[in-house]
């Protein structure tokens, strides 16, 4: 088993004339926690679209486990190890706290339909086992007690959380999360990054982030990326990053960057 | 702009009672009134044409009060008002009056403005029951202002009052003929005369259903506290003994109301199965399927085809029982086969789509090249009735509990597919299709097995259909069955299984019970359809969580 747990190789997403995704290397360690970052319309999400399958690659190929990821039907990639969240909460609002996670299972469901209506013994073990699992990931996360609720009735921030326990219910090797801090305050911040540190730490899941905030992005990521126009303009330690002239150029443009770091 | 009126808006509320009674003189005009007039709610007292005509003054008086910018709600402004709105209300009617009183040539354009309408606006008397007909609005009017200064149980009891009386009233005939065996010929005279209420019995009638609607709260506490009297275990035992008389009743009912009326309930049951099984494509797996009529031409054609005995022997002639769940595999087969094709298309594409899918059904069920089969236009005739061990299934009464039996098996597949994975996974796909996706779920086989179910219960249907008819028309499948189908499932409530069942009977019982309805079916649909969408989106009996989502979108305002 290699040491990289994904490998995209010269990555390249075209949308007619505009190349979001351009040319891109890439690879995530085992077990570790890292950040993609750059300004807005940098294709940081492009590049997640890229990942889980909703958009095919105009170039390149992504290699996740050994196997070939790109070409593949999201559902697929999902039952491969792979699961996100997105920028704007997508949750399904007219389910329960409850239903959302256990959709979450999907990949790990085999029920069928005339079991069901036949109510075979199996199916009503599956159903009790994944309910049962349902409400051990919502106490991880922090919602215990609020299964019957309307997804859409949660507040914000449960919301976000209820979003993870859903990716974490396909049992994920490689967890995306794309800007899981967003429209947080400071405490709840402080306790999301927490809670991915307390992901990789005791699940054992690899994380990939898009993060704005740059206290989050510095304090847990291991490795930094950092994008602009589609391109990687550096790449390493946090540390590194924050005094890397390129990226601030990017941020704050050319004449700032004489002056300034990136403020943590 | 929000500050309080303290006197009547009155150029407002004459041209909100002018919109009302646009609604009495249309009613007029296409005939309705004259065609409702035959049937007396009241005997001698009260036509259905007179409630119909009745409605626009109350519905006027009733629902201006909530129009906090038209008037003050103090007492006085609601009686003054509701009784204003009702009178301008009939200022259309009179028109009407007036006008085919000057020109009695009116009838070449308004075929329906005829002598026997002018009398029943004119309550008989000519032209001074004009001035009754505005007396008549005016009370009305504020009859249906005053409402609102009932207390809740005084409301309630007027409501109970009204549904009462309408439905004793105008399904006078069908209780006639059903309480005459039960309770005997004398007490069947003391209530009906010639199919409507007698004035006596109406009083009895509405003194009961007011008492029982103003008392319904004490009445609702004391069954609480006997059911809390005898505790869990028991309230179990009592719930499963209603289940067990329901269901007795169910069974022994084709009986107890004779035949027209068991004709009546399989045709509701035939709508109930087909319901059920659009609202597993539109209200789980939210794919809008305006073509659903496929499914029931498919079963009806496979059953037709292959049960039909013709004199000149030319027929297969195979039972309707081996036949049956061969209805169920093709509509599953059509329904899997126009899944294909229209996999990738979304929202409103999917309903043209399929719309297209249901006259396609149609015109190949009419046409030359399938004559040889389906017949064309001609159909399949000679359906055998449904016979197994030597017992009949010829008459409604006992086709009814083939049709019974259809009905509890979708019923059964539908609720437990509610509830499983896969029923989580349409509900996830009707959410959000690419997240759906992204958990992990197979949309092409997730959305096939939507339809492919789906569309069993209409395969049912029809063969069920066409085995009750013993006849079969291309004609009979056609675009309206869909919208019927449809309907049932808005007016009772997307998604809503109990819903689908109030809603059949509702849209398909009352039409075939009030024959004056069918005419006019189409408008009373999209009428009660524009109703239900403004008054009470989520329908009759609106499943859980639509119920959740529509009230948490009123909250968040």
């Amino acid at each position: 088993m290699s040491e990289n747990i994904l490998e995209a190789k010269a990555i390249k997403k075209q949308f007619g004339g505009l190349v979001a995704v351009n040319t891109l290397d890439f690879e995530i360690k085992r077990e570790s926690i890292s950040s993609v970052i750059g300004p807005n319309g940098a294709g940081k999400t492009t590049f997640f679209n890229c990942i889980t399958g909703f958009y095919q690659l105009t170039e390149g190929r992504i290699l996740f486990d050994g196997r070939r990821l790109d070409g593949r039907q999201t559902d697929e990639i999902t039952r491969m190890g792979v699961s996100r969240t997105f920028q704007n909460i997508r949750l399904f609002n007219n389910m329960t706290v409850m239903e959302n996670v256990m959709v979450g299972q999907e990949a790990h469901l085999k029920s069928t339909w005339w079991g069901a209506i036949l109510n075979l013994p199996s199916v009503v073990k599956e159903n009790e086992e994944s309910e049962e699992r349902a409400r051990e990931l919502l106490n991880f996360v922090g919602l215990k007690g609020q299964g019957d609720l309307l997804a859409t009735n949660l507040p914000y921030g449960a919301q976000r959380r209820l979003e993870i326990a859903r990716a974490l219910a396909s049992k994920p090797k490689l967890l995306l999360l794309d800007e899981p801090t967003a429209g947080m305050n400071p405490k709840e911040t402080a306790e999301t990054t927490d809670f991915i540190r307390k992901l990789r730490d005791e699940l054992g899941i690899t994380i990939l982030l898009i993060e704005h905030d740059m206290r989050v992005v510095m304090g847990i990521s291991e490795r930094i990326t950092v994008l602009d126009y589609g391109k990687k303009i550096a790449e390493g330690l946090p540390h590194d990053i924050q005094n890397n002239t390129q990226v601030i150029e990017a941020y704050l443009g050319r004449g700032a960057a004489a002056s300034a770091t990136i403020d943590l | 702009m929000n500050k309080e009126l303290t006197t009547i808006d009155w150029q407002k509320l004459a041209r909100y009672g002018l919109l009302w009674g646009v609604a009495a003189v249309y009613v007029s005009v296409i005939g309705m009134i004259e065609s409702f007039s035959g049937r007396s709610i009241i005997n001698n007292t009260l036509t259905l044409a007179q409630v119909l005509l009745f409605i626009p003054p109350i519905a006027a008086g009733y629902m201006i009060v909530n129009r906090k910018e038209i008037m003050p709600q103090d007492r006085n402004s609601v009686l003054m008002g509701g009784a204003a709105v009702g009178a301008i209300s009939s200022a259309w009617v009179v028109l009407l009056i007036i006008v085919q009183g000057a020109i009695p040539g009116i009838r070449n354009v308004f075929i329906n403005v005829s002598p026997a309408l002018i009398e029943v606006l004119t309550f008989g008397l000519g032209f001074a029951g004009v001035f009754i007909y505005v007396a008549v609005t005016a009370v009305l009017g504020l009859i249906g202002a005053s409402v609102h200064l009932l207390p809740d149980r005084g409301r309630r009891a007027v409501y109970n009052v009204v549904l009462t009386l309408l439905i004793a009233g105008a399904f006078g005939e069908i209780f006639t003929q059903v309480l005459r065996p039960l309770v005997g010929n004398v007490v069947v005279r003391a209530l009906y005369t010639g199919g409507a209420l007698n004035l006596v019995a109406a009083v009895v009638l509405v003194a009961i259903a007011g008492g029982l609607g103003w008392y319904r709260q004490e009445n609702q506490a004391r069954y609480e506290a006997f059911r809390g009297e005898i505790g869990t275990p028991r309230q179990k035992q009592v719930y499963q003994y209603q289940v067990a008389i329901g269901i007795i009743l169910l069974l022994i009912l084709p009986w107890i109301v004779g035949r027209f009326l068991s004709d009546v309930m399989v045709t509701i049951g035939l709508f109930i199965m087909m319901g059920l099984g659009l609202n597993i494509a539109i209200g789980m797996a939210g794919l809008l399927d305006l073509g659903y009529v496929t499914n029931y031409a498919v079963g009806a054609y496979i059953l037709g085809i292959l049960t039909t005995v013709p004199p000149d022997g030319s027929g297969y002639g195979f039972s309707f029982w081996i036949i049956l769940p061969l209805c169920l595999f093709g509509a599953m087969s059509i329904g899997f086969v126009f899944g294909l094709p229209v996999l990738r298309m979304r929202g409103d594409y999917l309903a043209i789509a399929t719309l297209g899918f249901g006259e396609i059904i149609r015109i190949l069920a009419i046409s030359e090249w399938l004559e040889p089969l389906a017949g064309g236009a001609q159909g399949v005739l000679y359906i055998p009735k449904p016979e197994i061990f030597g017992i009949s299934f010829s008459n409604p009464q006992q086709l009814y509990y083939v049709v019974f039996a259809g009905c509890a098996l979708v019923l059964y597949v539908s609720w437990r597919l509610n509830n499983s994975r896969t029923g989580r996974q349409w509900m996830a796909m009707r959410e959000d299709e690419d997240v759906a996706q992204a958990m992990g779920i197979n949309l092409v086989r997730t959305k096939l097995l939507a339809f492919t179910i789906s569309a069993a219960a209409g395969g049912l249907a029809g063969g069920m259909f066409a085995a009750k008819l013993g006849t079969i028309f291309p004609t009979s499948f056609n675009i309206l069955v869909s919208i019927n189908v449809l309907s049932l499932i808005i007016v009772g409530g997307i998604g809503s299984i109990p819903g689908v069942i109030v809603g059949a009977i509702f849209l398909i019982g009352t039409p075939e019970l009030l024959r004056e309805f069918v005419e006019y079916r189409l408008l009373i649909y999209g009428a009660v359809l524009v109703w239900m969408m403004l008054a009470r989106p989520e329908g009759l009996i609106p499943s859980a969580v639509r119920k959740r989502e529509l009230k948490s979108g009123v909250d968040s305002l």
